[in-house]
């Protein structure tokens, strides 16, 4: 089911893309309540998204050095008010241009967000969705998901304002864009490319807008010295613990809210599916990288059961409703497999991804989009394939571009000093843990 | 007049206080430090990655002791901080020229 949303005039061809945007004929539920209900599953749903936030912030603080944190910090609450600044400016209308395209299923509208009348009479509003309001600040949320990805990946080394400055268009146009093409009802949604909350749209976006700057701004100093891999211990794993459970959670919102109906007993009983579906499938990724780790390594290693509780997340969300629980749980074992796999991996390339970004968000988006064709019949892997390549093509490319122009330009990496002794007290001169000395 | 400095375990810690408050060792000084001996640290793992521990946690006690108890208590610390595994630590004697105890001004083993 995709978000082929909220605008009135495109309705006829929305419900013949998607019958459940339909009411269904029979459902003894007036449409004024329907609307209500829809509207107040977005709030919930979006609240819930929001403090994915907060998750992002935890787990990264966690899992960068003692001398970072703060920065990193200050990178997680900027990216989210920028995110919800850009979002409004431009964001949104060119990801649901509705009738507007610029481009038919290319480009969307350039025009801000505007919300309904305050107040507004039942008879002006369209009662077969939600209000403006409550699926803005839903996916907006998305919006701001996407660019936290980044900032871990590329932490303790890259200055402040070019991050940010990436963050931006990532938020106004990057992702809006690619967004477009299928939950706006752009080229891809029209090739039949399955993506239910975002295992390509959002976190494999997150992802390559990573691998990207990671390519580009290099490994940490001391990374990886004379062939062997040097490990910088995170500074705070109960943290890092607290915003793996947080983003679990949220997770719900994110999974349960795409649903984007609640106005019928149908709608209900999918968005517990989602719910138990998801929570199935982070329970397993975590468990596959507690058994994998330990088998490999001879000892569980923590943090990646978080990341690989965050990948089986990230697995189930290209399609969290029409798998059963079984094959949840696999879907998700699978991503906790991958994460396993896939940082020392990166580390073997030298792309130096500080929590696990890049594997959780885009190795397993990329595994999570490609099974959708396993229990949806309504995707086919070559078109998943097709939807995968052309999203990560276009932002891969786009993202290159951004960081070197931004290399070139202004720089992107603090001094070899500033790393060695912390952007902390470098470049803000505010450290998170004052009474400690730094390790 | 003896100078003893031990490193050993810290987990070991109350068992050799207790031992040697028991020969009535009266004062002792203890400190948390990082080091390494013949063992030369250890390997761990963290995100599939293996590293050198190069320092390992230890204890160390520093106490001035009598010169006539001071072979008894090497063997107290040598009995009670061993465990017969790796990295079980050390202990060092030297000898101590003068003391006072600032309070009351005595010297010597009077003010140990």
């Amino acid at each position: 089911m995709s978000k082929l949303t909220k605008l009135t005039g495109a309705a006829t061809a929305l419900m013949l893309a998607s019958p459940a945007l339909a009411q269904d004929a029979d459902s003894q539920i007036p449409e004024e309540i329907g609307f209500i209900l829809n509207t107040f599953m977005f709030l919930v749903m979006g609240f819930l998204v929001m403090w994915m936030a907060a998750g992002f912030s935890m787990l990264e603080a966690g899992l960068v050095r003692s001398k970072n944190v703060t920065m990193q910090l200050t990178k997680n609450i900027a990216l989210f008010a920028i995110a919800a600044v850009m979002y409004y400016l431009v964001g949104y209308n060119l990801m649901y241009p509705g009738d507007a395209w610029t481009v038919a299923g290319v480009l969307g509208a350039f025009s801000t967000t505007a919300l309904e009348p305050v107040g507004v009479a039942a008879d002006a509003v369209d009662l077969t969705y939600a209000s403006v309001g409550s699926d803005f600040f839903f996916q907006l949320m998305f919006a701001a998901a996407t660019a936290s990805i980044v900032s871990g990946a590329l932490a303790e080394r890259i200055k402040l304002w070019p991050f940010l400055i990436f963050v931006t268009i990532l938020v106004a146009v990057i992702y809006p864009i690619q967004a477009s093409w299928k939950w706006g009802g752009g080229f891809l949604a029209e090739a039949g490319f399955q993506d239910f909350a975002g295992s390509t749209v959002v976190h494999s976006v997150g992802g390559w807008a990573a691998l990207a700057g990671a390519i580009i701004l290099g490994a940490r100093i001391g990374k990886y010295k004379n062939g062997r891999v040097v490990p910088m211990l995170g500074s705070n794993l109960p943290l890092a613990t607290l915003g793996t459970f947080i983003l679990w959670m949220g997770w719900f919102g994110f999974n349960g809210g795409s649903q984007l109906y609640m106005n019928t007993a149908g709608n209900v009983a999918d968005i517990s599916r989602i719910f138990a579906n998801t929570n199935a499938a982070a329970a397993a990724g975590a468990v596959a990288a507690l058994i994998l780790t330990q088998l490999v390594y001879k000892k569980p290693d923590l943090t990646m059961m978080l990341n690989g509780a965050l990948a089986g997340l990230v697995s189930i969300t290209a399609e969290p409703l029409t798998p059963g629980l079984g094959s949840a749980t696999l879907i998700g074992a699978v991503g906790g497999v991958i994460v396993v796999f896939a940082v020392p991996f990166l580390d073997k390339l030298k792309i130096d991804d500080v929590v696990g970004a890049i594997p959780v968000h885009l190795f397993a988006g990329i595994w999570g989009t490609m099974a959708v064709a396993f229990t949806n019949e309504a995707a086919s892997f070559a078109t998943q394939a097709f939807g995968i390549v052309v999203v990560g093509g276009f932002v891969f490319a786009v993202s290159a571009a951004l960081w070197m122009v931004l290399k070139v330009s202004m720089g992107i990496r603090v001094s070899a000093e500033a790393e060695i002794n912390g952007l902390d007290s470098t470049e803000l001169g505010m450290e998170a843990y004052p009474d400690f000395t730094n390790g | 007049m003896k100078l003893i400095i031990a490193a050993i375990k810290p987990f070991k810690l109350e068992e050799v206080r207790e031992a040697l408050t028991e020969i009535g060792v009266q004062g002792l000084m203890v400190s948390e430090i990082k080091g390494y001996g013949r063992q030369a640290g250890h390997t761990e793992i963290y995100r599939g990655a293996e590293y050198v521990v190069n320092f390992v946690p230890k204890v160390k006690l520093e106490m001035v002791v009598a010169a006539d108890i001071a072979d008894q208590v090497v063997e107290t610390l040598a009995a009670t901080a061993k465990t017969g595994s790796i990295g079980d630590g050390k202990v060092f004697v030297l000898d101590v020229e003068s003391a006072l105890r600032v309070r009351t001004g005595e010297t010597g083993e009077e003010a140990i």
